[in-house]
Protein backbone atom coordinates (compact mmCIF):
# COMPACT_ATOMS: atom_id res chain seq x y z
CA UNK A 1 0.00 0.00 0.00
CA UNK A 2 2.81 2.85 0.83
CA UNK A 3 4.97 1.14 -1.94
CA UNK A 4 2.06 2.28 -4.09
CA UNK A 5 1.54 5.78 -3.25
CA UNK A 6 5.28 6.62 -2.95
CA UNK A 7 5.75 4.78 -6.40
CA UNK A 8 2.75 6.59 -8.04
CA UNK A 9 3.86 9.88 -6.25
CA UNK A 10 7.49 10.03 -7.98
CA UNK A 11 5.91 9.32 -10.96
CA UNK A 12 3.43 12.38 -10.71
CA UNK A 13 6.43 14.53 -9.95
CA UNK A 14 8.50 13.20 -12.57
CA UNK A 15 5.49 13.99 -14.86
CA UNK A 16 5.22 17.45 -13.81
CA UNK A 17 9.04 17.86 -14.00
CA UNK A 18 8.89 17.06 -17.59
CA UNK A 19 5.95 19.26 -18.29
CA UNK A 20 7.90 21.99 -17.28
CA UNK A 21 11.24 21.68 -18.52
CA UNK A 22 9.69 21.79 -22.18
CA UNK A 23 7.30 24.85 -21.36
CA UNK A 24 11.18 26.51 -20.60
CA UNK A 25 11.91 24.64 -23.65
CA UNK A 26 9.11 26.84 -25.79
CA UNK A 27 9.22 29.98 -23.80
CA UNK A 28 12.43 30.94 -23.17
CA UNK A 29 14.59 33.45 -25.03
CA UNK A 30 18.35 31.47 -25.98
CA UNK A 31 19.73 28.73 -27.46
CA UNK A 32 21.63 28.47 -23.90
CA UNK A 33 18.82 29.43 -21.70
CA UNK A 34 16.89 26.43 -23.37
CA UNK A 35 19.19 23.50 -22.74
CA UNK A 36 20.13 25.06 -19.44
CA UNK A 37 16.26 25.00 -18.79
CA UNK A 38 14.95 21.32 -20.42
CA UNK A 39 18.22 19.01 -20.05
CA UNK A 40 18.12 19.06 -16.10
CA UNK A 41 14.43 19.54 -15.74
CA UNK A 42 13.56 17.19 -18.40
CA UNK A 43 16.61 14.53 -17.51
CA UNK A 44 14.93 14.80 -13.39
CA UNK A 45 11.63 13.89 -14.67
CA UNK A 46 12.11 10.62 -16.18
CA UNK A 47 14.68 9.69 -14.16
CA UNK A 48 11.82 10.36 -11.26
CA UNK A 49 9.58 8.47 -13.07
CA UNK A 50 11.72 5.16 -13.68
CA UNK A 51 12.70 5.43 -10.00
CA UNK A 52 8.81 5.05 -9.63
CA UNK A 53 8.11 2.35 -11.85
CA UNK A 54 11.56 0.13 -9.86
CA UNK A 55 9.72 0.82 -6.59
CA UNK A 56 6.64 -0.37 -7.81
CA UNK A 57 7.84 -3.38 -9.65
CA UNK A 58 10.85 -4.51 -7.14
CA UNK A 59 13.25 -6.60 -7.91
CA UNK A 60 12.19 -8.60 -11.26
CA UNK A 61 13.40 -7.78 -14.57
CA UNK A 62 10.90 -4.50 -15.36
CA UNK A 63 12.55 -3.08 -12.17
CA UNK A 64 16.00 -3.91 -13.21
CA UNK A 65 15.66 -2.32 -16.58
CA UNK A 66 14.29 0.37 -14.71
CA UNK A 67 17.20 1.09 -13.12
CA UNK A 68 19.48 0.90 -16.12
CA UNK A 69 17.42 3.54 -17.77
CA UNK A 70 18.54 5.59 -14.94
CA UNK A 71 22.11 4.80 -15.05
CA UNK A 72 21.74 5.83 -19.06
CA UNK A 73 20.23 8.40 -18.49
CA UNK A 74 22.13 10.07 -16.00
CA UNK A 75 25.41 9.28 -18.16
CA UNK A 76 24.34 10.12 -21.79
CA UNK A 77 21.75 12.97 -21.38
CA UNK A 78 24.38 15.66 -19.82
CA UNK A 79 27.46 14.61 -22.57
CA UNK A 80 24.66 15.75 -25.33
CA UNK A 81 24.13 18.78 -23.57
CA UNK A 82 27.73 19.38 -23.01
CA UNK A 83 28.48 19.01 -26.99
CA UNK A 84 25.28 20.67 -28.16
CA UNK A 85 26.18 23.70 -25.98
CA UNK A 86 29.66 23.84 -27.25
CA UNK A 87 29.22 23.32 -30.95
CA UNK A 88 26.51 25.83 -31.01
CA UNK A 89 28.95 28.59 -29.00
CA UNK A 90 31.82 27.55 -31.57
CA UNK A 91 29.16 28.41 -34.47
CA UNK A 92 28.71 31.92 -33.48
CA UNK A 93 25.27 31.63 -32.46
CA UNK A 94 24.67 34.29 -30.93
CA UNK A 95 23.75 34.95 -27.61
CA UNK A 96 20.70 36.65 -25.95
CA UNK A 97 20.90 40.91 -25.80
CA UNK A 98 20.18 41.09 -22.15
CA UNK A 99 23.00 38.55 -20.83
CA UNK A 100 25.29 39.83 -19.06
CA UNK A 101 28.65 37.70 -19.06
CA UNK A 102 30.08 35.45 -21.12
CA UNK A 103 33.13 33.78 -20.05
CA UNK A 104 34.06 31.14 -22.55
CA UNK A 105 34.83 33.89 -25.27
CA UNK A 106 36.76 36.13 -22.91
CA UNK A 107 38.97 32.96 -21.45
CA UNK A 108 39.55 32.65 -25.78
CA UNK A 109 40.88 35.63 -25.96
CA UNK A 110 43.14 35.86 -23.36
CA UNK A 111 44.73 32.43 -24.44
CA UNK A 112 45.13 33.97 -28.65
CA UNK B 1 -0.60 43.27 -18.39
CA UNK B 2 2.21 40.88 -17.32
CA UNK B 3 0.40 39.58 -14.03
CA UNK B 4 -2.95 39.48 -16.75
CA UNK B 5 -1.04 37.11 -19.05
CA UNK B 6 0.35 34.89 -16.13
CA UNK B 7 -3.63 34.63 -14.91
CA UNK B 8 -4.70 33.77 -18.78
CA UNK B 9 -1.71 31.19 -19.18
CA UNK B 10 -2.56 29.60 -15.52
CA UNK B 11 -6.24 29.15 -16.88
CA UNK B 12 -5.41 27.76 -20.22
CA UNK B 13 -2.95 25.02 -18.03
CA UNK B 14 -5.89 24.34 -15.63
CA UNK B 15 -8.42 23.82 -18.46
CA UNK B 16 -5.76 21.44 -20.41
CA UNK B 17 -5.24 19.65 -16.85
CA UNK B 18 -9.10 19.52 -15.96
CA UNK B 19 -10.01 17.89 -19.33
CA UNK B 20 -7.25 15.24 -19.81
CA UNK B 21 -5.43 17.22 -22.89
CA UNK B 22 -8.19 16.00 -24.93
CA UNK B 23 -6.19 13.32 -26.39
CA UNK B 24 -7.66 10.36 -24.62
CA UNK B 25 -9.94 8.76 -22.32
CA UNK B 26 -9.11 5.63 -20.17
CA UNK B 27 -7.56 4.31 -17.38
CA UNK B 28 -6.22 6.89 -14.25
CA UNK B 29 -2.63 5.46 -15.28
CA UNK B 30 -3.15 5.78 -19.01
CA UNK B 31 -4.55 8.94 -18.93
CA UNK B 32 -0.57 10.35 -17.33
CA UNK B 33 0.24 9.56 -21.13
CA UNK B 34 -1.61 12.27 -22.60
CA UNK B 35 0.69 15.15 -20.54
CA UNK B 36 3.74 13.27 -22.33
CA UNK B 37 1.98 13.83 -25.59
CA UNK B 38 1.11 17.43 -24.74
CA UNK B 39 4.66 18.03 -24.49
CA UNK B 40 5.81 16.24 -27.19
CA UNK B 41 3.43 18.58 -29.11
CA UNK B 42 5.46 21.86 -27.66
CA UNK B 43 8.98 19.91 -28.74
CA UNK B 44 7.89 19.22 -31.97
CA UNK B 45 6.54 23.02 -32.43
CA UNK B 46 10.49 23.91 -31.74
CA UNK B 47 11.35 21.72 -33.78
CA UNK B 48 9.55 22.87 -36.43
CA UNK B 49 9.70 27.15 -35.95
CA UNK B 50 12.88 27.07 -34.01
CA UNK B 51 15.42 30.00 -35.53
CA UNK B 52 18.52 28.55 -35.30
CA UNK B 53 19.80 24.62 -36.10
CA UNK B 54 20.76 24.01 -32.49
CA UNK B 55 17.36 24.64 -31.15
CA UNK B 56 16.55 21.91 -33.50
CA UNK B 57 19.34 19.87 -32.00
CA UNK B 58 18.25 20.30 -28.25
CA UNK B 59 14.97 19.51 -29.17
CA UNK B 60 15.33 16.47 -30.80
CA UNK B 61 17.89 15.79 -28.01
CA UNK B 62 14.68 16.25 -25.11
CA UNK B 63 12.41 14.60 -27.26
CA UNK B 64 14.51 11.10 -27.04
CA UNK B 65 14.29 11.27 -23.24
CA UNK B 66 10.50 12.24 -23.18
CA UNK B 67 9.68 8.85 -25.18
CA UNK B 68 11.93 7.23 -22.93
CA UNK B 69 9.39 7.95 -20.21
CA UNK B 70 6.51 7.25 -22.25
CA UNK B 71 7.70 3.86 -23.33
CA UNK B 72 8.27 3.02 -19.49
CA UNK B 73 4.52 4.66 -18.41
CA UNK B 74 2.85 2.35 -21.36
CA UNK B 75 4.80 -0.63 -20.30
CA UNK B 76 3.85 0.16 -16.42
CA UNK B 77 0.23 -0.21 -18.20
CA UNK B 78 0.46 -3.22 -19.92
CA UNK B 79 2.45 -5.11 -17.34
CA UNK B 80 5.44 -6.22 -19.99
CA UNK B 81 8.99 -5.58 -19.76
CA UNK B 82 9.92 -5.50 -23.58
CA UNK B 83 8.80 -1.67 -23.70
CA UNK B 84 11.65 -1.18 -21.15
CA UNK B 85 14.22 -2.71 -23.59
CA UNK B 86 12.76 -0.51 -26.45
CA UNK B 87 13.41 2.74 -24.23
CA UNK B 88 16.76 1.76 -23.74
CA UNK B 89 18.07 0.96 -27.14
CA UNK B 90 15.90 4.36 -27.73
CA UNK B 91 17.67 6.18 -25.09
CA UNK B 92 21.46 5.27 -26.28
CA UNK B 93 20.83 6.07 -30.62
CA UNK B 94 19.23 9.33 -29.43
CA UNK B 95 22.55 9.87 -27.54
CA UNK B 96 24.71 9.04 -30.28
CA UNK B 97 22.13 11.19 -32.98
CA UNK B 98 22.95 13.91 -30.59
CA UNK B 99 26.63 13.89 -30.66
CA UNK B 100 26.36 13.63 -34.14
CA UNK B 101 24.57 16.13 -35.15
CA UNK B 102 26.85 18.33 -32.88
CA UNK B 103 29.86 17.51 -34.63
CA UNK B 104 27.98 18.54 -37.74
CA UNK B 105 27.15 21.82 -36.15
CA UNK B 106 30.40 22.24 -35.36
CA UNK B 107 31.83 21.76 -39.17
CA UNK B 108 34.03 18.84 -38.22
CA UNK B 109 34.26 15.60 -39.27
CA UNK B 110 32.41 12.48 -38.25
CA UNK B 111 35.84 10.57 -37.09
CA UNK B 112 37.83 13.75 -35.77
Amino acid sequence: MIREIIGYGLIYIGIAFDFFGVLGLVRLPDVYNRLQAATKSVTFGTGGILLGIFILQGFNNFGFKAILGIIFIFLTSPTAAHAISHAAHRSNIKLDEKTVVDQYAEDNENKE
Amino acid sequence: MKIFRWILGIIILSILAYFNFFVYEGEIIFKLINVILFASLFVLYRVIFGPSAADRIVSIDIFGVLIIGLLAIIGLFYDESFYMDIALIWGLMSFIASLAFAKILERRHLDD
